[in-house]
């Protein structure tokens, strides 16, 4: 280090003037002095905000009082939504689906069938959103969530061959690939949903129920997309992969329509958007309103028929059916609403605490003269 | 990221394979040579004899790498870093799939980044090193090969050769002297790079090499040198020349050291001994350490900390994954069965650990490194750019040379400052001078006006144009012809030692041995009393004009203990007179009894004089009688002959003859203080930083420093000054002080309360406890007398010498030395060697908890700066070394205050915030995964999206809390130099402590819960307005993600206090951009070309456009800021601290628009100067300002002529054969004519001036008649009611004694001012009637000494 330190010969010259040598060297010698930039002198023009009685007080008024109305609206909304829920996995001996989940097993043939009465005691106006609830169900788990394959998912016939390995162990199922791979796909959800209206005059009728526009425009368009393209065969663009081994049918046989089958079937998106916390409920089908004068689902007596597939006894699970009414601000939500109520109030009472004690110890007045 | 400074020592094998040899003993350590040297063997002129030796070669190694190893190399120091080999780690464990939760690029994105711009500084770096290197090993030396002279570079000189050095050269390496072209094998050095001493130093060749001379018989030398190893010892030397079967001693005198530079001296030869590294200059430079600030330090025990907090975490969650994966994930296997190589829980509760490390590893990001780098460094840029730290004398601005110290600047407590160069300007100048109780050069300036500088050329054409003074007065009365001012200057054109080259006529150039006689000796000639050349014989001067030659009869030469230098001189007229100069403690007592009233006046000027700082001599003359003469110099000669001894015998024969002497008067020498030097010491003792001085002067002079910068003063209480030589003395002296401090200040307490003394007599109590339990039973016993030391009341200072603190700091002592120095208010260590400014720095580093500082710039300063926490250099006169081992340099000591209070309060204001806001985002960030664990099965599954991970610090939250780290401002720069206890919260680490990170961590933590449970709580049943469900992962992690850039941009909005339109576009962007590259990343394009990489195709759109998802970030946005912003303003309000106040106030005085800052600062100053007055107020105590950094022996040097030059002394020869015959006439006349004088008598005897010549014809009846008694007795009168005399009063007095000469005299005086331009005649005529003149003024002070005769022949 010390080595490199010595001054040049010419150095001791040049300490002596500056102003010489500058004059000497034609200039040669640059002024060294930083430049008067705000910038380099730290002298930028800058706001200097302060937490002050005057701004940090009203602030807490504000927020109280926006917080407030808000919460208030929310509670309001969200107890106007009408929403039943009917756990149907047959925990109880006195359910009606207790046999369906007893002797139940992935590879049963024969569907076991369980209907399930339930009352509305309010009409259901507008439309009417019919979701499938599971709980304990961990579709939220790392090895879980990344067992799929998106560029298969997308119609890429090179993953439809070989899937990624992230599919394992159902990436290859007797030697065929498995389309869709991977643990997302296998699991799911499969049971089958139908809502009867018990009709005061004794006949049951079934309530019509839209399987489409349940899935997220994006996933359906974009995510989701057959191989082969639009309109080709499906079972031919399969040809060569196998079902998912807990599936009783191929991925092209999900449903008739051509727009909903194979890989953009939207129970299958639905079912493919994994949930965040291991209780959540999927959107199943939505009941249409018909007529403007009547209500979607009138008051009355119902019957929920379930063809029992879906086995969640063995992990502790539950299956609920949700029915709903939605509003502005989506699904029933009480506790957004009593939420912003609650924080609107501490923030409001805060600045009043926050003012008494700034009348009473308040520091402030005095900061006028400063010590050394 | 931290660069390493420099490589460990472990891996100099690998880093320097050719240094690996050399480093013997390279910083002490010298184990790892192969063979320990244990004396040195070289012989002239072979090569092959000393080759076998493998001594190192002059080539230096300060680079680290070349071309080919600097990637493994760098590479691998890098990974020597815990945090980057932690990266590295990481990476790997990402790379196994049953482990991996998050994709590799999180991590190799910022490592990458990281390894490769630090690898580009290390590589910058290196190469200035390479370039320096190669510039100084290719210097050019000339090398004695074969007979011949070849120039040679300086890394292929080696030891044993003999190479030729030229004026003004750098040494090459250490050599011994063979021969030079002065005379007696002499040459001059200047060891400024070495020691930091300016002044000229003298070596000298063994005489047989000397006799060699030039290079045709050099060839044939072929002596062998035996000498000690080498070692860092500056100032010894010790080996021996074999030559011819003989030998011959070689001391430190024989040696030229690499650093120095050859002065004054046309060339000289020399003998490689050591080279390279060897060499006493790299001996000494010491190993870099590599600094960490303490904020560093801590940040790393914190980091630690956070590992085993993060540890902590992965096991709770890999026993959470256990119990799950038993209860639950067993049952789940039909949907989800465990990956192939996991086959029970606790397997994949290991595996769960690991992943979890993974994501949680964000707790302690990379980026934390490189942004801390990143803010250092505008810091530095800051203080580059600084234009209040420019010296626009010197065109030098501030440097920060380090980049990774700055914060500590802002948390100094001790600075250790060296003196010369650093405190002073190493100028010196005659500022006043008292003569004859007149006292000079007091210009008082009342107007404001700046005093007029005097303008000598007129007046005297041989003046040096750069000296300054401002008093007409004196120059009047040299005009006038006053006989003291005369006496007074030709005393100091007489008595020095320095030597004068005059190249052409009056172009005279003087070499001073210190730079207090230059001045001395320039304001002589500038007051017309020129020193124009000496012999061994001789003194030349031209006193107004005329030259007059004096014999020199002696030189009473200088040492410390006599504190004096007298000259016994001849003058044309034949009287004998001796000049005495000397420290007025010393001077005063020597003087004749007649003084009395003279010398108390002078005493008051004296006392005056050093109560500004000045460095004062009195000076005094005495008459001698031919005989007394005689009589003496036999005595003399006895004396110098005796061979035991010798000095005792000198010294007490020169104190012979000092005696009665006639004062003159004193001068006071300003030592130059650097500009603003006492502003800055007081202002930053203001802000409760400690300065010690430590110096290589002599004690007098570090004293006067200390009292001139105002670090001593006369207020304080008691000034210790500790100079035992022995290890009992030192310890007794430290105990007496530290006794008497105690009972001063206890004394003080009572005096003023006493429940103030009880409180402080309880603190002491507990103070001492704890101080015994930390330094250990060893030192129990000597707290026990100091226990209350913290607390000592009234101010006390210490001085301590060097060999004390040899003493004082050996392992036993230090303790004990610490305690004392640290309740002293100024502590001053004099005559300390380089190491031991090192070694104190480190005691205090050791003792005492504090940040250290060094400043000093010279070589001698090195190790201090080395060693202390941060390091500057003074980039002046003295050299580069000081600045090149620095962290900051500039160029005057003043730029310290704005370094510290300024630079360094805001940088570590701005790092305190910036560290507190960094841990507290990446808990808030990370602790997400940790709540999520419990809800996904601890599966290690993260919140969000891999790129926002891999993109949160980097891009999203990393500019705004730079731009706050970077910009800004808690008040004006302005500001804190008025209020220096702004300084204090960094001295007491206020800002950034481990409460402080915990507060942190608690509002990060507090933060990640709401930032999972609000979204939790609000999705998990909401949906969309379309009836989809919210509740899926996607929207969740959006959600989140968005919720958490929100919450971290408000928490920094609400930190920063200084919106630059920097800290707007970072803040405004950063949010900004996270939607942008959010929308992008989930963007349709991205997806359909990589459609397994990006998953969250459309979530962005979809989750953003649903009024819930807003009304959920809003509502986790408050209720995580809420709580913080009524806790500050709760803070603030009722307990501000200074720098809100000030804050506060300034924000007031904006908003009245009104310049009150003035007026604050105006108060301040008046404050500054109130003090100032106090601290100027003139003491009773007198302190010694003789503070020549003289060498002993000089005077001898002088006489013996050996260091004269041949042309010079050809001159001389010339001048004074033509003068010695002169005199040979004076002293025969002299012999013949005047009977012997009583012994006893020391009037000056004008008598013999009557048959000086013929030239003294004329003015000779004015001599005679001033002999007349009447007039003595007349002029005694009036000097003794003019006591303390105008000079007009004298003057009318002396005019009128000299009554037939006035009229002519007026003539001249008025004559000479007009300039010398007068024809021969007059020119000759002048001076002789001015000398006239000064003799008959002079006569009156005979009288008293003829009122005084009487008294030796009574007794």
């Amino acid at each position: 280090m010390l080595a490199s330190s010595y001054k040049d010969e010419d150095g001791h010259i040049s300490v002596s003037g500056s102003g010489a040598a500058a004059a000497a060297g034609g200039g040669s010698l640059r002024n060294k002095k930083p430049e008067n930039t705000a910038f380099k002198q730290q002298r930028l023009p800058a706001w200097q905000p302060i937490l002050t009685a005057g701004t940090v007080l009203p602030a807490f008024f504000i927020i109280g009082l926006i917080f407030i109305p808000i919460g208030i609206g929310l509670y309001v909304t969200s107890n106007n939504i009408k929403e039943i829920e009917i756990d149907y996995t047959g925990v109880d001996m006195s359910s009606p689906c207790f046999n369906c989940s007893q002797n139940f097993s992935w590879n049963s043939t024969k569907s076991c069938t369980c209907s399930i009465p339930f009352q509305l005691d309010q009409p259901y106006e507008s439309n009417v959103f019919m979701y499938y609830g599971l709980s304990n169900f961990y579709q939220n788990h790392r090895r879980y969530v990344k067992s799929r394959d998106d560029s298969q998912l997308n119609g890429n016939e090179e993953s439809l061959r070989s899937p990624s390995k992230e599919c394992e162990p159902y990436a290859r199922h007797d030697n065929k690939p498995i389309a869709p791979c991977g643990a997302i796909a296998n699991s799911m959800f499969n049971d089958t949903l139908e809502l009867f209206y018990n009709d005061p005059n004794g006949t049951k009728v079934q309530v019509p129920l839209t399987a489409t526009e349940i899935a997220w425009w994006t996933d359906k368009h974009v995510k989701f997309r057959n191989p082969g393209g639009e309109g080709s065969d499906l079972a031919a663009a399969f040809q060569g992969t196998t079902k998912p081994v807990n599936w009783r049918r191929p991925v092209y046989e999900l449903d008739s329509d051509p727009n909903n089958n194979g890989f953009i079937n939207e129970d299958f998106i639905v079912w493919m958007r994994t949930a965040a916390l291991p209780t959540f409920r999927k959107l199943y089908r939505i009941i249409q309103r018909r007529n403007n004068l009547l209500p979607t689902l009138p008051r009355g007596n119902y019957t929920l028929e379930v063809v029992y597939n879906y086995p969640v006894r063995s992990f502790e699970g539950r299956k609920r059916m949700i029915l709903s009414t939605i509003s502005w601000m989506g699904g029933k939500n009480p506790f957004l609403g009593i939420a912003y109520i609650t924080v609107g109030s501490i923030c409001f009472l805060l600045g009043i605490v926050l003012l008494i004690i700034h009348h009473k110890y308040g520091n402030r007045n005095n900061g006028a003269d400063v010590s050394h | 990221m931290t660069v390493l400074k420099d490589i460990p020592e472990k891996w100099f094998p690998v880093v320097l394979p050719i240094q690996k040899k050399k480093k013997t003993g390279f910083g002490g350590k010298q184990s790892k040579k192969k063979r320990t040297e244990e004396e040195r063997k070289v012989k002239a002129n072979d090569r092959e004899h000393n080759e076998k030796f493998q001594y190192a070669s002059n080539c230096i190694m300060t680079s680290k790498y070349n071309i080919l190893t600097f990637l493994p190399v760098n590479l691998f120091e890098q990974f020597q870093e815990v945090a980057n080999t932690y990266f590295l780690f990481l990476l790997i464990l990402q790379l196994i799939p049953q482990i991996s939760s998050l994709s590799w690029f999180t991590t190799i994105v910022p490592l990458a980044l990281v390894l490769s711009i630090t690898a580009v500084k290390d590589a910058t770096d290196d190469y200035f090193r390479h370039k320096s290197d190669n510039q100084v090993n290719n210097r050019q030396s000339q090398v004695l090969i074969r007979g011949s002279l070849q120039n040679e570079k300086w890394m292929n000189v080696k030891v044993g050769d003999i190479i030729k050095l030229e004026n003004n050269q750098f040494v090459a390496a250490d050599l011994l002297l063979l021969s030079s072209t002065e005379p007696h094998g002499l040459c001059y050095i200047e060891t400024a790079e070495l020691d930091g001493e300016t002044n000229m130093k003298v070596r000298q060749s063994v005489s047989v090499t000397a006799e060699l001379g030039d290079p045709n018989n050099l060839v044939s030398f072929d002596g062998e040198v035996v000498c000690e190893p080498p070692n860092n010892k500056l100032d010894r030397f010790c080996g021996t020349l074999y030559w011819h079967d003989k030998k011959y001693p070689l001391s430190n005198q024989n040696m030229l050291l690499r650093g120095c530079v050859l002065r004054n001296t046309e060339a000289c030869y020399g003998l490689v001994i050591f080279a390279g590294p060897d060499t006493k200059l790299m001996q000494n430079s010491g190993r870099t350490k590599f600094k960490r600030t303490s904020i560093d330090r801590l940040m790393n025990t914190l980091v630690l900390w956070i590992f085993g907090f993060l540890v902590c975490m992965g096991l709770i969650l890999a026993v959470g994954n256990a119990v799950w994966e038993q209860e639950v994930g067993s049952l789940f296997q039909s949907y989800l069965p465990w990956d192939p190589p996991v086959d029970n829980f606790l397997f994949s509760a290991f595996l769960s650990f690991w992943s979890y490390i993974i994501i949680l590893n964000t707790v302690v990001p990379i980026s934390l490194y490189v942004s801390v780098e990143v803010i250092r460094l505008g810091h530095s840029y800051f203080i580059n750019w600084d234009r209040r730290m420019f010296c626009s004398q010197c065109n030098t601005a501030a440097e920060a040379r380090t980049t990774t110290l700055n914060e500590e600047l802002g948390q100094v407590e001790y600075i250790f400052s060296d003196k010369t160069g650093t405190l002073t300007q190493n100028i010196m100048s005659f500022n006043k001078c008292s003569i004859y109780g007149q006292t000079y050069g007091e210009v008082m300036d009342t107007l404001g006006k700046k005093p007029k500088r005097l303008d000598f050329t007129p007046f005297n054409p041989l003046a040096d144009p750069d000296f300054r003074f401002y008093d007409e007065k004196l120059l009047e009365s040299v005009k006038v012809g006053d006989s003291h001012t005369h006496e007074f200057f030709r005393l100091l054109s007489l008595c020095h030692t320095v030597m004068s080259e005059e190249k052409s006529e009056g172009e005279l150039v003087y070499k001073a041995q210190s730079p207090d006689e230059g001045a001395l000796v320039t304001a002589a000639r500038n007051f017309g009393f020129v020193f124009r050349s000496r012999t061994p014989g001789t003194i030349t001067t031209t006193e107004m004009g005329r030259t007059v030659v004096y014999s020199l009869l002696a030189i009473l030469d200088f040492n410390n203990i006599r504190k004096r230098m007298s000259v016994i001189v001849r003058n044309p007229e034949g009287k004998i007179r001796l000049y005495c100069k000397g420290a007025d403690t010393v001077v005063l007592e020597r003087l004749h009894s007649c003084n009395q009233e003279l010398i108390s006046i002078t005493s008051d000027h004296l006392n005056e004089y050093a109560a500004d700082g000045l460095r004062t001599l009195a000076l005094a003359y005495r008459e001698l009688s031919e005989d007394e003469w005689e009589a003496w110099s036999e005595s003399h000669r006895c004396a110098d002959k005796a061979t035991d001894c010798r000095e005792d015998r000198l010294a007490a024969a020169y104190d012979k003859i000092e005696q009665d002497m006639m004062l003159l008067g004193a001068t006071a020498i300003e030592d130059k203080l650097q500009e603003g030097v006492q502003e800055t010491i007081a202002l930053l003792s203001l802000a409760n930083i400690k300065i010690w001085v430590l110096t290589g002067d002599k004690q007098e002079t570090a004293v006067n420093i200390g009292y001139s910068c105002k670090m001593l003063t006369d207020d304080m209480t008691e000034v210790f000054i500790i100079s035992g030589h022995t290890v009992q003395s030192v310890r007794q002296e430290l105990r007496r002080a530290r006794e008497r401090m105690i009972e001063l200040s206890r004394a003080k307490d009572e005096g003023t309360k006493g429940w103030a003394e009880a409180r402080f007599m309880g603190n002491g109590l507990k103070d001492g406890q704890e101080k015994d339990g930390r330094t250990g039973e060893g030192s129990k016993q000597l707290n026990s007398p100091c226990g209350d030391m913290d607390n000592i009341s009234g101010e006390f200072a210490l001085i301590i010498s060097g060999h004390s603190l040899a003493h004082a700091l050996e392992a036993d002592m230090e303790s004990e030395f610490v305690l004392t120095a640290c309740a002293c208010k100024a502590v001053i260590c004099c005559r300390v060697t380089p190491l031991q400014k090192a070694q104190v720095v480190e005691l205090i580093k050791k003792h005492k908890n504090a940040v250290t500082l060094a400043i000093g710039d010279g070589a001698n300063d090195v190790s201090m700066i080395k060693s202390a926490h941060i390091g500057v250099g003074i980039s002046g006169q003295e050299g580069i070394q000081a600045v090149l081992a620095s962290d900051y340099s500039f160029a005057q000591f003043r730029f310290l205050q704005r370094l510290l209070l300024v630079h360094g309060r805001w940088s570590y204001l701005r790092m305190c915030r910036f560290l507190c806001y960094f841990f507290y985002k990446n808990f808030a960030f990370t602790m997400v995964h940790f709540w999520f664990g419990f809800f996904c099965g601890f599966s290690a599954q993260t919140v969000y999206d891999q790129y926002f991970i891999t993109l949160y610090n980097i891009v999203y939250t990393s500019l705004p809390v730079l731009a706050m780290g970077v910009f800004d401002q808690d008040v004006p720069d302005h500001r804190s130099l008025e209020y220096p206890k702004l300084y204090e919260p960094g001295q007491l680490n206020l800002l950034f402590n481990k409460k402080e990170f915990f507060i942190c961590i608690a509002q990060g933590i507090y933060t990640s819960v709401v930032l999972f449970f609000v979204p939790y709580a609000v999705l998990s049943n909401a949906t969309q307005i379309n009836g989809v469900p919210l509740a899926d992962y996607q929207t969740f992690a959006v959600t989140t993600a968005t919720a958490l850039v929100i919450v971290v941009s408000v928490q920094i909005a609400l930190d920063t206090g200084f919106w630059t339109i920097f800290n707007h576009m970072f803040v405004w962007g950063s949010v900004g951009s996270y939607f942008t590259i959010m929308f992008a990343l989930h963007s349709q394009t991205l997806f359909r070309i990589f459609p397994n990489q990006f998953h969250f195709v459309g979530s962005a759109q979809n989750t953003l456009l649903q009024p819930v998802v807003w009304l959920t970030i809003a509502l986790a946005t408050a209720i995580c800021v809420v709580p913080v912003l009524a806790f500050r303003f709760l803070k603030l309000d009722l307990k501000p601290q200074l720098s809100d106040t000030v804050r506060y106030t300034q924000l007031v005085r904006q908003k009245r628009r009104k310049p009150g800052g003035r007026s604050m600062g105006g108060a301040w100053r008046g404050t500054g100067s109130v003090s100032e007055g106090r601290l100027g107020a003139r003491g009773g105590s007198r302190r010694s300002g003789y503070a020549f950094s003289h060498q002993e022996g000089f005077g001898e040097l002088i006489t013996s002529g050996k260091n004269m030059r041949l042309s010079s002394l050809a001159l001389a020869n010339f001048a004074s054969k033509h003068s010695s015959s002169w005199i040979e006439t004076l002293r025969r006349k002299k012999n013949t004519h005047t009977p012997p004088n009583t012994s006893g008598e020391c009037s000056p005897a004008p008598s013999n001036m009557s048959g000086t010549g013929p030239a003294l014809s004329n003015s000779s009846s004015v001599l005679g008649g001033s002999q007349e008694t009447s007039i003595e007795e007349e002029s005694n009168t009036a000097v003794e009611l003019s006591s303390s005399s105008h000079p007009a009063t004298l003057e009318v007095n002396e005019s009128k004694a000299s009554a037939p000469d006035s009229s002519t005299s007026a003539a001249a005086t008025t004559d000479s001012s007009g300039g010398w331009t007068l024809s021969l005649e007059t020119v000759q005529e002048t001076p002789f009637d001015q000398r006239g003149f000064a003799r008959a003024s002079y006569s009156s002070d005979p009288p008293c000494d003829a009122r005084e005769l009487p008294h030796p022949h009574t007794k």
